[in-house]
């Protein structure tokens, strides 16, 4: 089943990459998807519960525009301390909880800290997040957990 | 001029700013840490503007789908590289700039 979905994924990857249609082309973008496919089938959708994936899949797309619209504050907001004459950072670095129990929730949050106002994630373990934070108020509104539950949300309750 | 030749400029001229500033940024801050925070997100948001300029301009085609695909590859590359290099910094122990430090090297 996941060797199928894979394939798939990968053949309509292909078409709209080649975008060409003669058989030559169809004939080498079938082969080379299944090779893709059968190499890497289990760590494309491995054992996952294919319904769950499907929802949180749905969870994060919701997510996207709250996050696209804070990279644009985090952009206009580095514009402003980069072209400032008194230069108005003060680094800190902290550290948050670790709440979360997939992988991906934890790259999700890691990759959002990044993206957004003035926070730079330095490293990700099972306990905690290191962050570097370019101000005090920076670090505030992570710490605050907006984000965090937000992400925590997307996971959901399901352990796998 | 049409609309959306100036949409496409108007996209380009922003995206090309932001990256600009991002230059700027990298020089200007103090150390490698907060240089990242330029180099992170100002990069990811000029390109992703100049990109989606582009896609205007194209209208709705296979190079617009490429270059959307383009768009949510950096979306997703350029924190995690950021990410890496600095863990690769933490792990060398570079130590974090602050401005108490700075202080007390001018006194």
């Amino acid at each position: 089943m996941s060797f199928l979905i894979t394939a798939l994924f990968m053949f309509i990857f292909w078409i709209a990459l080649s975008w060409q249609f003669e058989p030559l082309y169809i004939i080498s973008g079938i082969v080379s998807s299944l090779t893709v496919a059968y190499l890497s089938h289990d760590v494309f959708i491995g054992q996952a519960n294919i319904r769950l994936g499907i929802m949180r899949l749905a969870r994060f797309i919701a997510y996207l525009p709250w996050l696209l619209w804070q990279v644009v504050l985090s952009n206009v907001d580095m514009v402003r301390r980069t072209l400032h004459p008194g230069l108005p950072i003060s680094p800190v670095v902290f550290k948050i909880k670790n709440i979360y129990k997939t992988e991906m929730a934890m790259v999700i949050l890691a990759n959002s800290i990044t993206l957004t106002p003035g926070t730079v994630t330095i490293d990700v373990n099972r306990e905690e997040f290191i962050i570097h934070a370019v101000s005090q108020d920076a670090a505030d509104s992570i710490i605050s957990g907006g984000m965090q539950s937000r992400v925590k949300k997307i996971e959901g309750e399901d352990d796998v | 001029m049409e609309l959306r030749e100036v949409i496409t400029g108007i996209f380009l001229c922003v995206g090309c700013f932001f990256v600009v500033v991002a230059s700027i940024g990298v020089v200007r801050f103090p150390d490698f840490y907060t240089r990242l925070h330029p180099a992170g997100k100002s990069d990811t948001m000029g390109q992703a503007l100049i990109l989606s300029g582009l896609m205007v301009y194209e209208g709705v085609s296979v190079v617009s789908l490429k270059l959307f695909i383009i768009i949510v590859l950096i979306f997703i590359v350029n924190p995690a590289a950021t990410h890496s290099i600095a863990k690769a910094a933490y792990v060398a122990d570079v130590q974090p700039w602050t401005r108490k430090k700075e202080k007390g090297a001018d006194a």
